[in-house]
């Protein structure tokens, strides 16, 4: 049985282990020179360092995932630095380009797809200027290259890594300028006896955020942020508080985000059917809670699927190896398979909590200023977007997000609307005036990432 | 946009150059770190004028980190590794 | 329950939408009936090319009363769809193919479509970035380019605006004739009457002559279509080959948009998709044409359903077996820029009974053969 595993992070590392375990050699495909994913992306060799100081709280995990990568990879069909540009359903065949030159197609009966995720971002005046990155930017810059954005840096958004990232930088000896958090202190502490389920992950945010504040770093919570100043760079943050009244702070970078998105385009080019998903306020792949999408011998695993979070990307990429196993009448143990289940149904109510207690704030997204910069691949501002919902749109009003697209050429850059997208959907519900539900979503189209057009020699 | 390396900043020097200006660099570096601590401050440029790009997500996404380089082509600056001599251009 | 009115028009490509606004600026009350949005299949997805040169000989009337409409869109439909004269260029890559471009400098001139043939010497010259392999070309200068993703939609917002009601999201399940008048039922349940009905459903356009008794074969053909990244602008002209393994443009953002070849598709759904294997052939023969676009980045790839016909020219023209019922459909992957001229002479036929464009090469019952029955 020729099995594909695509992407080496949590997920694909613990769908893969299960996979040899059961006397199978996958072929394992990931973007990256090496396994780890983005959570414990590793640095370069010459950078490589203790792992209490990479991945603090995590390093055990992450240890874990790169000795098992590690195992791995030379007893499988390892193809390291390989994008999947293309996946056929039908066919069950998977282009990929290695290094950006050598096409090749990989066939296979069957494909567990751990593809992450990305930030979650809402557009601000001055967010393409150079010195803003999004929050997982910031971080990876650190954990990966011993570098900080900037000397001075401001982080604005919500969630459990808007105080993480902001924790890391202040510890590593940066100057963290502000924390704006978007979402109020009460939704977070309405939240608070659900967060509880997460036990030691809730204990951790509570410590960052105490942490921080205990070092005098400035956080503000319920804030709306106004813009990022600076012409050709950043120059400081500027929010308006719960209390309506606008602060800025002086800094020289900005860490931006609001959670996570699923990268889920091959999902999508495999023709698994994409739900909104009210609780993550975000279009997600279909599947049941063993991986199985209602596309045949296509499984999904990891934040790729929705966002859960690097433990739950472990337990979920195991379970969907195991879903693969059952659905190919190879006997599986019944005794783990119901463990990670339980330990899977566990961590899904301590999502739900998290969800609530960082909302992603659709309201913020959908009122983007109109001179804003909407699309950065595109150059397309929040206002001529808006244009394309009015009545008197010169070829009418778009009803949906495609037919936006297809007007306007909102996420139809080099990005595909990964960055943009959300907040697009917003805009374009707003003036709409329907459910941001009720609008569809970006459709994903081939190549999954920009690819180089080759001299015809070295096209097979 | 000026990267500050906080930790590990004392390994061995690479030298490249961006648009024939010398830049200062370490190994371990990816293109992108190369760039943006040696001083480049800007990427590549919006093509439709709406200002100069540092990239955005450092992880292969936002496709807003295009450069080139002589000999190898287009590559993302945060997904490829510096070497010394590598001569780059922005965009 | 079931809504009356002069004519439906069964289809909202280019043709259908084009054939809705001049049927309601004549008076008509119009009904467009359309599966999904306007312009979502072979008008919205297409190359956007607007091409006449190396046209069929029958097909040229048709497209020059489109090139005349393309010159007015702004004032037909309130845009003119970033329809831009770029000029179109034919390339021939061995003395056969030049051969052929010379051959059709005649037919062109009989309908009045002046052509330029650039020799061996000059194309060089005049296209320094065009590569060794390019022997010859013949120059379109009227010819251009415009975005196919706003065609249909801003002819179906003037047909609204002229009166016409445009139903979206109406998939069609039952046709019939009874008593001089045409009874659609569309899947939801409502009902469409009208004394005159116009197919003009592309690929499944087939289908709906054959609801009326008479067969065309028409397969499904997807284009397989793709695009660049923005790249400085210096393609100026929208470029063919003869053989067709090829056709690109650049539009002044920098895009360039690339076509050759066949994707995938599936009209039951209806769903289609460029394929992998010809996207990169295609390249392959782009780069080979345009050297300089080694390199750039494909950022999206795309198709959609045209359907085509073993002749490759569309039915057009009355119903031999119902009257009241016209086709126009099986434009075979070039009914973009026709589709304008499509509406304005369907509409001449079913108000005046006449139209001065010949269209004696379209007929339905060309595919009948003696036995009456399609080959």
């Amino acid at each position: 049985m020729r099995i594909a595993v695509i992407g080496a992070g949590p997920a694909g590392v613990r769908a893969v282990e299960t996979l040899v375990a059961a006397g199978h050699r996958p072929v394992w495909i990931d973007e990256a020179r090496e396994g780890g994913g983005r959570i414990y992306q590793r640095p370069p060799q010459s950078l490589r360092r203790d792992a209490r100081m990479l991945y603090g709280f995590e390093a055990r995990k992450a240890e874990g995932v790169h000795a098992t990568f590690e195992r791995l990879a030379p007893v499988v069909d390892w193809r390291p630095e390989t994008l999947v540009w293309h996946i056929r359903p039908q066919a069950r065949r998977l282009s990929t380009q290695h290094q950006g030159r050598t096409q090749a197609t990989v066939d296979y009966d069957a494909a567990i797809l751990c593809t992450g995720a990305m930030d979650r971002v809402v557009p601000v005046p001055g967010w393409t200027l150079p010195g803003v990155t999004t929050m997982g930017a910031a971080q990876i810059a650190l954990k990966t290259q011993g570098c900080s954005i900037g000397a001075r840096v401001a982080f604005v958004g919500t969630g459990p890594l808007l105080y993480l990232v902001a924790y890391q930088y202040a510890k590593a000896g940066v100057t963290v300028a502000a924390v704006v958090d978007t979402t109020p202190f009460a939704t977070k502490f309405a939240a608070a006896p659900g967060l509880l389920r997460g036990g030691a992950t809730f204990v951790k945010g509570i410590y960052y955020i105490g942490w921080l504040r205990a070092h005098g770093v400035r956080v503000v919570e319920g804030a709306t942020p106004v813009a990022i100043n600076g012409t050709t760079d950043v120059q400081g943050l500027r929010w308006r508080g719960s209390d309506g009244r606008e602060d800025l702070v002086a800094c020289d970078a900005v860490g931006m985000g609001w959670g996570l998105k699923p990268e889920a385009q091959l999902a999508d080019l495999a023709g698994v059917p994409f739900r909104f998903e009210p609780l993550q306020h975000s279009w997600i792949p279909e599947c049941d809670t063993s991986g199985r999408t209602p596309v045949e011998g296509h499984y999904l695993a990891g934040d790729g699927a929705a966002i859960g979070g690097a433990d739950v990307a472990e337990l979920a990429g195991a379970r969907a190896a195991l879903a693969l196993l059952q659905d190919a009448g190879q006997s599986v143990d019944a005794v783990r398979v119901a463990a990670l289940d339980r330990a899977l149904a566990g961590q899904q109510r301590f999502r739900i909590a998290l969800e609530r207690a960082f909302p992603y704030p659709a309201a913020l997204a959908a009122s983007v200023a109109d001179e804003t910069l909407l699309c950065r691949c595109e150059g397309l501002t929040a206002g001529e977007l808006r244009a394309a919902a009015r009545e008197d749109h010169d070829v009418g009003p778009a009803p949906e997000m495609n037919r936006a697209k297809a007007f306007t050429r909102v996420g139809m850059g080099r990005c595909q609307g990964r960055v943009c997208g959300p907040a697009a959907a917003e805009v374009l519900a707003a003036s709409l005036g329907r459910d941001v539900a009720s609008i569809g979503r970006l459709r994903g189209q081939s190549p999954v990432k920009p690819m180089p057009m080759l001299v015809p020699e070295a096209t097979p | 946009m000026k990267l500050q390396r906080v930790r590990d900043a004392n390994r061995p020097g690479i030298a490249l150059t961006l648009d024939g200006a010398e830049i200062a660099a370490q190994q371990g570096d990816t293109l992108l770190t190369a760039l943006l601590a040696g001083g480049a401050g800007s990427l590549r440029r919006s093509e439709f004028g709406d200002g100069d790009r540092a990239g955005f997500c450092l992880m292969g996404a936002c496709q807003d980190c295009w450069v080139s380089v002589a000999g190898v082509g287009r590559v993302r600056a945060c997904a490829t590794q510096a070497s010394q001599g590598m001569k780059v251009t922005r965009g | 329950m079931s809504e009356t009115c002069d004519a439906l028009v069964l289809g909202g490509g280019g043709a259908g939408c084009s054939a809705a606004l001049h049927l309601a600026k004549r008076g008509l009350r119009v009904i467009l009936l359309e599966r999904g949005l306007v312009g979502g299949q072979a008008s919205g997805v297409n190359y956007g090319g607007v091409r006449q040169q190396g046209r069929h000989a029958a097909e040229l009337p048709i497209a020059r009363r489109s090139r005349e409409m393309w010159g007015r869109m702004r004032e037909i439909a309130g845009t003119d769809a970033e329809f831009t004269v770029t000029t179109h260029l034919k390339l021939a890559r061995n003395a056969e193919e030049e051969a052929e471009l010379v051959a059709y400098l005649d037919i062109a001139r009989d309908y009045g479509l002046s052509l330029r043939m650039v020799g061996s010497n000059s194309i060089h010259l005049e296209y320094p970035w065009l590569s060794n392999s390019v022997v010859a070309g013949s120059l379109s200068p009227e010819d251009g380019s415009a975005n196919p993703r706003l065609l249909a939609p801003a002819l179906a917002h003037a047909a609204r605006a002229a009166g016409a009601v445009i139903c979206e999201g109406t998939r069609i399940v039952e046709l019939s004739y009874a008593g001089g008048m045409f009874l659609l039922r569309a899947e939801d349940g409502r009902e469409f009457q009208a004394p005159l009905l116009l197919n003009v459903a592309g690929f499944w356009g087939g289908a709906v002559a054959e609801a009326f008794g008479e067969k065309a074969p028409v397969a499904p053909m997807s284009p397989n279509m793709m695009v660049t990244e923005p790249l400085p602008y210096f393609i100026t002209p929208n470029i063919g080959v003869v053989g067709g393994n090829v056709y690109l443009r650049q539009i002044p953002r920098g895009n360039v948009i690339i076509g050759g070849g066949h994707g995938e598709s599936d009209p039951s759904k209806p769903w289609s998709r460029a394929l992998p294997e010809v996207s990169l052939q295609t390249q392959a023969h782009a780069v080979a044409l345009v050297p300089e676009l080694a390199g750039a980045h494909v950022i999206r790839s795309w198709s959609g359903i045209d359907g085509v016909t073993p002749d490759h020219l569309p039915v057009i023209g009355p119903s031999r077996t119902t009257p009241g019922l016209f086709h126009a459909f099986g434009f075979s992957g070039a009914g973009f820029q026709l589709g304008p001229a499509i509406g304005a002479i369907m509409t001449e036929l079913m108000v005046d009974h006449a139209t001065d464009v010949p269209l004696d090469a379209f007929r339905i019952d060309r595919f009948q053969t003696a036995a009456g029955d399609t080959p």
